[in-house]
């Protein structure tokens, strides 16, 4: 966000001698075209996190209205400091969804990288039907990540009468047993059916960057190991990893500040439970807001996951700026 | 990736076994000129069709009835039914699409107009430190909505815009932005950089060299850029379901609100999933080649 400051035009320039104003005023025309977007920008995405930032400092439960004012958006009990952030740390609920969304993110990100570059490679062959293939491993991540849930929920996962039980069943009748094993997935294990229904959906993202990122790679470097004697496993260890660095860096990094802020899924599968074993941070904001009414503590929370992203973006605006370098240096 | 080292191509029996280490050179280099072999095209054919059986499935229950849809092994040779899909026109799911749209086509038109404005700025006449400016732009990308949805909820009941379609409209134009921004930008630095110039000094306006040269020139990177935009509206969820109530909520808060009143509704909910699912899905497959570009907001072609 320190961004803003630097990205911020000059003020209005003052007033200047003659043979400057020229110059000052084709300045303002060349920005001209991206003042719109740029104060539009500012804002909807701006203003919004620095009233979360003042609400965090509040005491300010709706049910319990105090008799002061917040910029008339309504009534808080009182200054709270720092109050707020001791309870988003100590509070069990919020610990545990701290600790959640960091083994949902990572579990989701890493798994699913494994898996897009494992397609990828696949898909950077000829083969026949190969446009085809493409065309269906995206299908995962185009259906809408509700829907996605609900049919993994309902009708993939479903004990009685769900697909994967289903299937279980039907392996097991092939083989002479009256029935197959029936495994509540949901409820036996929370976390990893969230993890497994986001990993279907990401892993189609994954493979898209890392395909274009093998299909990038120069074909004479690709030639010159081939003549040079290299085999398939030395080529692909020596010369593709290395060039597909930045493109496994972008994909994690980008996948994770999408996963970080997963709530689809979590609301449609789990409801965060059994318990709170599947509470991320944006669902238990969602929850301190709409079901608590804590708003000084759900801002806090919330400020909490907006610090997180920034380091993770921090890493992924590296890539960002290396890739661009390249791309306007070339 | 043990996919890598070598997978015999001909399976003809009994090679001798100087001739398998010759076939395996011939083999590596058969890899880099990036064709594969039957396994090879068998191993990949396979994932592919793990990954869509999901959606394979979802599309096949939603044309079983109720009762073959839930049966234990599953049947997917049951007979085909439309009544799902009457059934949700009939639970009046139209209004919701309609929101959907309305909220999807506004905000991604509103992109576009104040976007290539933008892009068109930050390429052609490079503004002071237009890195910093995109960079910016690129942040608030980065940005957690769950982190602003407090706030925005509390502005948007202030000024009793909660339950408007328009209040989705205005979030999603700043959500999509930074996309259209940097695919836009991506997309211009692909034009000759001459003609640009030409316009410039024949001292054309800002409209008529948008209008002559920037659109007609990158039409197929705003036809991409506008498909983006289209498929991560009409799938946003999180501000549709805290900020719209009974008027204006989309498909995906119909979903939600579909399964909780049904008994028995695999097939239904199916219909539901792969009827909501279906603009994204045609968009998605239509924009396919610029798809990660998209994805990858501009930074990989």
């Amino acid at each position: 966000m320190t961004a803003v400051a630097e990205a911020r035009p000059d003020t209005a320039p003052p007033p200047r001698p003659k043979q400057n104003t020229l110059s000052a005023r084709t300045r303002w025309v060349r920005r001209a075209p991206l003042l719109p977007a740029l104060i539009f920008t500012v804002v909807v995405t701006q203003v919004p996190f620095l009233v979360t930032l003042a609400v965090s400092s509040l005491k300010w439960n709706v049910l319990t209205p105090g008799d002061k004012s917040f910029l008339g958006l309504g009534n808080y009990e009182n200054f709270a400091g720092l109050h707020n952030y001791v309870t988003v740390f100590t509070d069990k609920r919020l610990r545990n969804a701290v600790l959640n969304t960091i083994l949902l993110t990572t579990s989701v990100v890493l798994i699913s990288l494994a898996l897009g570059l494992m397609l990828a490679v696949l898909l950077d062959r000829k083969f026949p039907g190969r446009g085809l293939a493409r065309t269906l491993l995206i299908a995962p991540f185009l259906v809408m990540p509700v829907a996605a849930a609900l049919v993994w929920k309902h009708v993939l996962y479903n004990p009685t009468y769900g697909l994967f039980d289903g299937v279980l069943n039907w392996i097991w009748q092939l083989f002479g047993a009256d029935q197959g094993p029936v495994v509540d997935w949901v409820s036996s294990m929370p976390m990893p059916a969230v993890i497994a229904a986001l990993v279907w959906q990401w892993t189609p993202f994954m493979m898209l960057i890392l395909l274009a990122g093998l299909q990038a790679q120069p074909t004479d470097i690709l030639e010159a190991a081939k003549v040079d004697g290299a085999d398939g496993f030395k080529t692909f260890r020596f010369i593709t990893m290395p060039h597909m660095r930045q493109y496994l860096e972008l994909s994690g990094l980008l996948g994770s500040i999408y996963i970080l802020q997963t709530f689809d899924a979590v609301y449609s599968i789990t409801q965060g439970g059994p318990g709170t074993a599947t509470t991320n941070l944006p669902y238990e904001i969602y929850l301190t807001m709409f079901r608590k009414y804590e708003y000084g503590e759900a801002a806090a929370a919330g400020v909490i996951t907006v610090v997180g992203t920034i380091i993770v973006a921090t890493f992924a605006l590296r890539v960002f700026s290396s890739l661009f370098r390249e791309e306007h240096t070339k | 990736m043990t996919a890598v080292t070598s997978e015999p191509t001909v399976t003809t029996p009994g090679p001798a076994k100087i001739s398998r280490r010759e076939r395996r050179k011939i083999k590596a280099a058969e890899d880099i000129a990036q064709k594969g072999g039957p396994v090879w095209t068998a191993i990949a054919w396979f994932f592919t069709l793990l990954f869509f059986a999901p959606v394979a499935w979802m599309v096949l229950t939603s044309f079983h009835s109720e009762a073959d849809a839930a049966t234990n092994p599953p049947t997917p040779f049951a007979g085909v039914t439309f009544s799902n899909y009457s059934d949700l026109f009939d639970r009046n799911v139209m209004p919701f699409l309609i929101n959907s749209a309305t909220a999807s086509v506004v905000s991604t038109l509103l992109v576009l107009v104040l976007a290539i404005p933008a892009a068109y700025a930050l390429s052609i006449k490079p503004v002071e430190k237009w890195t910093d400016v995109m960079f910016f732009f690129l942040s608030t990308k980065f940005l957690p909505a769950i982190g602003a949805l407090l706030p925005i909820y509390l502005i948007v009941k202030r000024v009793g815009m909660l339950d408007n379609i328009y209040t989705l409209v205005i979030l999603y134009t700043a959500m999509n932005l930074p996309i259209a921004i940097w695919m836009m930008q991506s997309f211009l630095a692909e034009v000759p950089k001459e003609i640009l110039e030409a316009a410039e000094v024949d001292g054309a306006s800002l409209i008529r060299v948008l209008r002559s040269i920037v659109l007609p020139m990158t039409s197929p990177g705003i036809a991409a850029t506008s498909l983006i935009c289209f498929i991560f509206s009409w799938n946003e969820f999180m501000f549709a379901v805290n900020l719209t109530a009974t008027v204006s909520s989309t498909a995906p808060v119909f979903l939600v609100g579909f399964i909780t009143s049904e008994g028995l509704f695999l097939a239904k909910l199916c219909a539901a999933a792969t009827l909501v699912s279906l603009p994204v899905l045609i968009a998605g497959f239509a924009a396919q080649d610029k798809l990660v570009r998209g994805l990858s907001l501009g930074a990989v072609k």
